[in-house]
């Protein structure tokens, strides 16, 4: 330190968040005494244009140097008072923060407690800012293209902003058509248009976009790099067709003698062939063949595709392709799995033959389904004349899923509504709230009540098909609390639907670790914030977009589509990005060659100078972790903003305010 | 005895994160805890760890993400190996290994974060102030002298 190291410390009131708990004048006045600091205020709201003209002023006015906020976390606000340090011409890494809201006033009881931690708080970063240094950013290069995961609504609205933008768009899909849970459903609330109506036009869009290249039976193998620079490597499974020489004809689909039940697109109520494409309007339309089924891998006969195919695309011989693309961005777009029912028992779904899912009567409802849009009981003749409907099965129930599923009522407002229009059927819904937080649903709930359907608010206990008295005989019986006539019902009827809810997808988990993002605790992707920044995650570069994230309906989807699109555009606008300048430097005078860092480090990003015996950090690719720090054995490696003086000065500034209080205390008692 | 001095230190993108989330929720916990934020738990050396319980620290806490969920892939693996070797040597050289904690936190676990705190500030309250420790080695050493 050759300059005179002049602090300025700002304690700041967040209104009554810490002042309410925390002495916010007495945490300045302390402060004040302090060693190196000049100035020392308290203020209502720091964040606020008056809290950081105050900062720029004493910067301008008083000599301040090095700044301290006591605020909230950093994640918040440190960009922000970054910011009003560089505009006042200082370095903005003279700076740092003081969490005394999120780790003092919301979390501390006793207001003396709060004001001493608080005070040992700032007591640490005026320790550690002194040693601040000036560092200066890097920039660097954004590759314009962007990958998107999950064909899905919501990456599909993704890809068709981005690629319209006139960037390319890298989209891949796991299942063979892109389209997800929206190409399957029948009707969509609360409007009722078509679902297919309204999707395949985009759907069609992305597949014939020139700026798209299309990727689906595909997935994510491993991704590489930092935002603005990402290497993804996919895996492209064998279809066993030529994409190439496939015309889409569906000769194959048509002429293949192997029928298996299609448990995804079909949600198990309908058959498909071992080639096969979900639905004819899936894109891209070439076939797969299902390894798994197909009578030719089974037991080395049939080919009856490919004797039958006009262009000569089977190819049976076809191997999995691994592809390599370099992305600047990447939006995940997941989406969910259907909680499976079976998990309930005592709803009778899989044993009970007339109790369906809520996948499964779309699928029924669906014209393009299986019984061509007839909803009828499993025998698929019989057409029901009574039909209850379960809502929250799955969801806001500690035994599965503490949250609401949000998709759930209105869902089966709209089952009330098919049945009773299809049908004719008496149609009871069994709910235990109803929830229609959105633009014209709660209309569309009181056009259901006015179409006859019976509610019955309770929660289910069970559905049986053994009947007690002569007209339960045959039926299905639900067993509920009817909570408002305040006794227990058996209803029998012939038909029940489970409104079952959305889950993260199975490998949630996996999928997060390999983007290097977290889930939260119910394992849907977690966002960087949950009101500001619902897009965004802790990942620079990754973002998260639609019902991966949490439960939501198509409109909320699309949004966050568009959304996380607008956020990626964003930044390939900015052409170049700051990475932050807090990389490890190596002291080559004490570094002794050993290459423990060289092995610790997780990104490659040191090399060993042969010439000179001694490691070097590539500052491009270090992402400022320390590990090799914490590693090396001779303390010839620092990391920038975070030095061992920094750490250890900070540490030092709470030992000592803690000490402090504590002799107080003695010397009182 | 008096209250306990604990320093912990918490990596930027779990545990701090948890802790914030601890505060969103407004779960209270002792105040004992200072934090100190680091970039990664594999930013930890063994030395600020030692240097901590010099300058008087009762107890240190090294809070970093799950194995697996590591924001820099594998620095907190290193965390994992590092802290264990170091809480045999603290028992090598006559401190009580307990006041070295290691444990993993991630973002959303605000929950986890706050029993944590309270457990491990109510164990070092069970043991005797680290300056008692040290002037007892101080006598005893003179003694043998």
């Amino acid at each position: 330190m050759t300059e005179e190291v002049r602090i300025g410390v700002y304690v700041c009131h967040c209104g009554s968040n810490i002042a309410g708990t925390v002495d916010v004048e007495e945490v300045a006045r302390w402060a004040g005494h302090l060693p190196n600091v000049v100035s020392s205020r308290d203020y209502k709201f720091m964040c606020s244009s008056l809290g950081q003209e105050m900062i720029e002023k004493d910067i301008k006015e008083m000599g301040v140097n090095r700044v301290v906020v006591a605020s909230c976390t950093p994640h918040l606000h440190e960009p922000t008072y970054r910011n009003a340090l560089a505009r006042a011409g200082l370095n903005p890494y003279f700076f740092e923060m003081a969490n005394i809201r999120e780790q003092v006033s919301w979390v501390t009881s006793d207001p003396v407690e709060a004001t001493k931690k608080a005070e040992a708080l700032v007591a640490a970063a005026v320790g550690r800012v002194a040693w601040h240094q000036a560092l200066e950013p890097l920039f660097v290069p954004i590759e314009p293209s962007v990958l998107i995961v999950g064909g899905g609504v919501t990456g599909i609205q993704s890809a068709l902003e981005i690629a319209d933008a006139g960037y390319h768009v890298y989209m891949v899909e796991r299942e063979p058509s892109i389209g997800g849970h929206m190409a399957q459903l029948d009707k969509t609330f609360p409007t009722l248009d078509c679902s297919a109506c309204i999707l395949t036009p985009k759907m069609f869009n992305v597949g014939n976009h020139k700026n798209v290249t299309l990727m689906t039976w595909s997935e994510v193998e491993k991704v590489d790099g930092y935002i603005g620079n990402f290497t993804v490597t996919i895996r492209k499974r064998a279809r066993y067709i030529d994409e190439a020489l496939c015309t889409g004809c569906g000769v194959c689909q048509e002429k293949c003698p192997k029928r298996v039940v299609d448990d995804v697109f079909e949600a198990g109520v309908g058959r498909r062939k071992a080639v096969y494409r979900p639905f004819p309007q899936a894109v891209p339309n070439y076939p797969v063949i299902d390894r798994a089924n197909c009578t030719f891998f089974l037991k080395g006969t049939c080919k009856a595709c490919e004797k039958f195919c006009p262009t000569g695309a089977i190819k049976f011989d076809q191997q999995d392709e691994i592809v390599t693309v370099k992305v600047g961005n990447i939006i995940l777009a997941t989406g969910w799995d259907l909680f499976d029912a079976r998990r309930m028992p005592q709803y009778g779904y899989g044993r009970l033959p007339n109790v369906f899912s809520s996948m499964e009567f779309e699928r029924l409802s669906n014209a393009a389904g299986p019984t061509g849009g007839k909803i009828v009981l499993r025998d698929g003749v019989s057409v029901p004349k009574s039909v209850g409907i379960i809502h929250c099965v799955g969801s806001r129930d500690k035994n599965y899923n503490n949250y609401c599923s949000a998709i759930c009522c209105m869902q089966s407002l709209k089952f009330a509504h098919l049945v009773h229009e299809k049908t004719g059927a008496q149609v009871h819904n069994f709910y235990i709230d109803i929830r229609t937080p959105a633009k014209a649903y709660d209309e569309f709930y009181q056009r259901i009540l006015e179409e006859g359907t019976i509610f019955i608010r309770g929660k289910v206990a069970e559905v049986t098909d053994t009947g007690r008295t002569p007209e339960e005989e045959g039926k299905l019986i639900v067993q509920v609390d009817d909570s408002l006539a305040g006794r227990q019902r058996r209803i029998p009827l012939d038909m029940v639907i489970l409104s079952a809810g959305l889950e993260p997808r199975h490998d949630a988990k996996e999928v997060a670790i390999k983007f290097g993002i977290s889930c939260s605790a119910d394992r849907w992707f977690m966002e960087k914030h949950p009101k500001l920044d619902p897009v965004a995650t802790m990942t620079d570069g990754v973002f998260v977009a639609g019902a991966c994230q949490g439960p939501k309906d198509i409109p909320a989807s699309v949004a966050q589509g568009s959304a996380a699109a607008a956020r990626v555009l964003s930044i390939i606008g900015q052409k170049e990005i700051e990475i932050d300048a807090a990389t490890a430097i190596v002291d080559e005078t004490s570094c002794v060659g050993c290459k423990e860092c060289i092995a610790s480090c997780p990104y490659q990003a040191i090399e060993f100078l042969e010439d000179k015996g001694k490691a070097y950090v590539r500052e491009a690719l270090c992402k400022g972790c320390g590990t090799c720090v914490g590693t090396c054995l001779s303390k010839s490696i620092a990391l920038k903003h975070f030095t061992d003086q920094q750490l250890v000065s900070e540490m030092i500034g709470a030992m000592t305010a803690m000490k402090m209080f504590e002799q107080a205390q003695t010397e009182v008692a | 005895m008096a209250d306990p001095k604990i320093i912990g230190f918490l990596c930027n993108w779990c545990s701090y994160r948890g802790a914030d989330t601890a505060g969103m929720a407004r779960m209270k916990y002792p105040p004992h805890v200072k934090i100190v934020r680091v970039p990664c738990s594999g930013r930890i050396s063994p030395e600020l760890v030692l240097r901590t319980f010099r300058e008087g620290a009762d107890g240190v806490m090294v809070l970093g993400c799950h194995i697996g969920d590591c924001h820099y892939n594998t620095g907190n693996h290193r965390t994992a190996k590092r802290m264990p070797m170091l809480k045999k040597l603290l028992e090598y050289t006559g401190i009580d290994p307990r006041r070295l904690y290691i444990n993993w936190v991630s973002a959303a676990e605000g929950e986890k974060f706050a029993s944590v705190i309270t457990e491990f500030t109510e164990t070092m309250r069970s043991l005797p102030p680290m300056s008692e420790v040290m002037q007892a080695e101080v006598m005893q050493s003179e003694v043998m002298r």
